[in-house]
């Protein structure tokens, strides 16, 4: 078993006493950005990654650098469910089926009960993601390898054909937002022929758009403007977590291991696929309302409702890391803007990390261990203080957030131009909220954009280059293939049930 | 003007925000035009990619209007309500003028003031606060903020008159 021994090795670099404070201080500050409205995962990395720039300059200051911020994910990925209990206010997307049941709960007076049950679920829903990072990564890793720029380009078909794929609302608008990702990772200075593309003559587009700036003003400033419009009151449950409550709720959490289980195996099935977590977590929780025997209690309050999504939305989130880091292709915004740390770093994700920087990989797969356990531990003890930050009132929370915003678009380049166009950002996340096109897809073409171009004009160089290339052996075939079943799968879904309902309608009639 | 009232249909908001993607994939295709759009001798031009993009991005918007203009009972819905809006604009209104003060030709604050007086407005306006709470929290965090950036990560931020007073740079 070579990975265990990897995985020791990993554990020996991560153990060190300045990376478990970073740990201790990730997941702190991820619960906080969780619980606080207009910070998430992915903006909240997204601020604080500036701030890593000096230290992944020392050395083995890169795998410190992404344990400060995958713990900071961690948290964000607990804080999410603690203002869904306690306030009915999803703090992340994922976190949405997590209310169904949760807050019902609370209102009974047994928040407790359910944050145990959700935070411990999370962390089960983790483990079990990370159990399958740490031995599927280094063989598809291994695998991966062999990729030259056709698969490359295949598979970045593949994820954005996931995108368009399982979009809930229309796919037009999934096509319209990711293509937007692409123009404006196009501006700036082609990267082969050194020909300026879509700057028309303004200096400041030249260096293009960074896609921190545009996580920031979409997940940021889109957020408290929509949390705004509702006005500024804020009213939820009262938290207390004693040792007994968390006690009891551990001895029921058993009763549910076929939900944990099922629940697990969904998060981490749709968390390879970009965009899972939300999507997990819907569909955990239809699965365990249609095969629990409570079936029909669920949405009343009860906790087997809040394990499963929690469950699935944590081993979604966790899995995502796994095509992010084996291959270079972020499965969740929030695994983009990491992937843009290993970028600033000097680190190139993808499959030869495994092999060129293997304490870097292995002491980050280690901190996911050692990270959730201090997470669950951080989050059961002081859930009375996160409650007690959502109490302070909106109208000093707001502008506060703001001003982190503005200083995190400000760092990434020392531009002040950058903060304006956060500003703009800010503004279309609000309105494509409000008209249901999709962000995540936007982003994740920001940052792949170039690198999805530039795999593509690798495999048609030279005179003979042509389409045909992407079916040209039974690997790329296989995957360009699959993109494409995906890509048209609305299409294809939308017939069957056509075809469907004429028969029915035929033998009804 | 009734609070409930909304400013836009749901339909108008819709076919807008369809025509600016409309527009832009336009402008897309219309500057691939000097980079080439064809095949090189050494594979696609620069401009290859972007026109498909802007074309992608005009037919998939076209898609949309179409949708719109078909979205019946739906589509008669408020947008946003001149309530909402009104909230919307509290919050935008002040943090321009935050964002042109921190930096501008004429007067720049420095983000530390600007932040400061950004926090005071807000929870006075917004929140009705009383100085003594105000005060205490927009400076507060503000110090906050500059022992963290330029004293702890070492991470300079744009500065203005008061820092130059208390010689910081």
């Amino acid at each position: 078993m070579q990975e265990i021994q990897s995985l020791m090795g990993g554990f020996a670099v991560a153990m060190s006493w300045f990376n478990l404070a970073l740990m201790l201080a990730g997941v702190t500050l991820g619960v906080l950005i969780g619980v606080l409205p207009g910070l998430g995962g992915a903006n909240g990395v997204a601020i604080l990654l500036p701030l890593t720039f000096s230290m992944s300059q020392q050395p083995g200051g890169a795998t410190s650098a992404i344990i400060l911020l995958s713990c900071i994910y961690w948290g964000a990925l607990f804080g999410g469910a603690i203002t869904s209990i306690l306030f009915n206010i999803p703090g992340e997307p994922w976190s949405v089926a997590t209310t169904f049941d949760g807050y019902p709960l609370a209102q009974q007076g047994r928040a407790g009960a359910a944050l145990t049950a959700a935070f411990t679920s999370s962390f089960v829903g983790a483990l079990v993601a990370v159990i399958l990072i740490t031995f599927i990564s280094p063989i598809i890793a291994r695998f991966a390898l062999q990729f030259g720029p056709p698969e490359f380009f295949s598979v970045y078909l593949l994820t954005f054909s996931a995108f368009v794929g399982m979009s809930k609302g229309t796919p037009f608008k999934t096509i319209t937002a990711m293509m937007t990702g692409f123009a404006l990772a196009a501006v700036g200075i082609d990267t082969v022929t050194g020909q300026l593309r879509l700057t028309f003559g303004f200096a400041d587009l030249l260096k293009g758009f960074d896609f921190l700036i545009a996580v920031i003003g979409l997940f940021g400033i889109g957020e408290i403007l929509l949390t705004i419009e509702e006005g500024l009151e804020f009213k939820g449950a009262q938290a207390k977590l004693n040792m007994r409550v968390v006690l009891d709720t551990w001895k029921e959490l058993p009763k549910y291991w076929k939900t944990s289980i099922r629940s697990s195996a969904v998060g981490c099935m749709m968390g390879i696929v970009p965009g899972g977590a939300t999507p997990a977590s819907f569909m955990s929780y239809g699965l365990a309302k249609k095969m629990s025997r409570d079936g029909e209690k669920f949405g009343t309050g009860i906790v087997e409702g809040v394990v499963a999504p929690e469950t699935a939305a944590h081993a979604a989130g966790t899995s995502a890391l796994l095509p992010m880091l084996t291959l270079g292709v972020p499965g969740s915004p929030t695994a983009a803007v990491l992937l843009g740390g290993l970028l600033i770093w000097g680190l190139q994700p993808g499959p030869l990390l495994f092999v060129e920087k293997p304490d870097f990989v292995w002491g980050l797969i280690a901190s996911m261990y050692l990270g959730n356990i201090v997470g669950l531990i951080v989050v059961l003890t002081c859930v009375p203080l996160f409650a007690a930050i959502l109490r302070v009132p909106f109208s000093i929370i707001a502008p506060v957030i703001l001003v982190i915003c503005a200083i995190g678009a400000y760092t990434v380049h020392n531009s002040m131009f950058d903060v304006w166009l956060m500003l703009v950002f800010g503004i279309a996340g609000y309105v494509f909220k409000k008209l249901d096109y999709p962000m995540a897809p936007l982003v994740l073409a920001l940052v792949l954009g170039d690198r999805a171009e530039d795999s593509f004009r690798q495999t048609m160089l030279g005179p003979e280059g042509s389409l045909g290339l992407f079916f040209s052996n039974p690997l790329v075939g296989t995957i360009t293939g699959a993109s494409l079943l995906l890509l048209f799968w609305p299409l294809i879904s939308s017939a069957i049930a056509v075809a469907r309902g004429r028969n029915g309608n035929r033998r009804g009639g | 003007m009734q609070a409930n009232k909304p400013v836009a249909s749901t339909r108008t908001a819709e076919l807008a925000m369809a025509g600016l993607f409309l527009a832009f994939g336009t402008l897309v295709m219309w500057d691939t035009r000097r980079l080439g759009v064809s095949w090189g001798d050494d594979g696609p031009q620069a401009g290859y990619f972007p026109f498909y993009i802007g074309l992608f991005i005009v037919v998939s918007s076209a898609f949309n209007i179409f949708r719109a203009l078909n979205l019946g009972e739906k589509g008669r819905a408020a947008f946003v309500e001149w309530g909402q809006l009104r909230m919307v604009l509290l919050v935008m209104v002040p943090t321009v003028v935050y964002v042109a003060l921190i930096a501008n030709p004429w007067f720049s604050l420095g983000i530390y003031l600007a932040s400061a007086i950004y926090i005071a407005f807000f929870m006075w306006y917004l929140g009705k606060y009383r100085w003594a709470r105000i005060a205490p929290v927009s400076l507060g965090v503000v110090v906050f903020f500059f022992l963290m950036f330029e004293v702890w990560f070492k991470v300079p931020l744009p500065k203005g008159p008061i820092e130059a007073a208390i010689g910081f740079n």
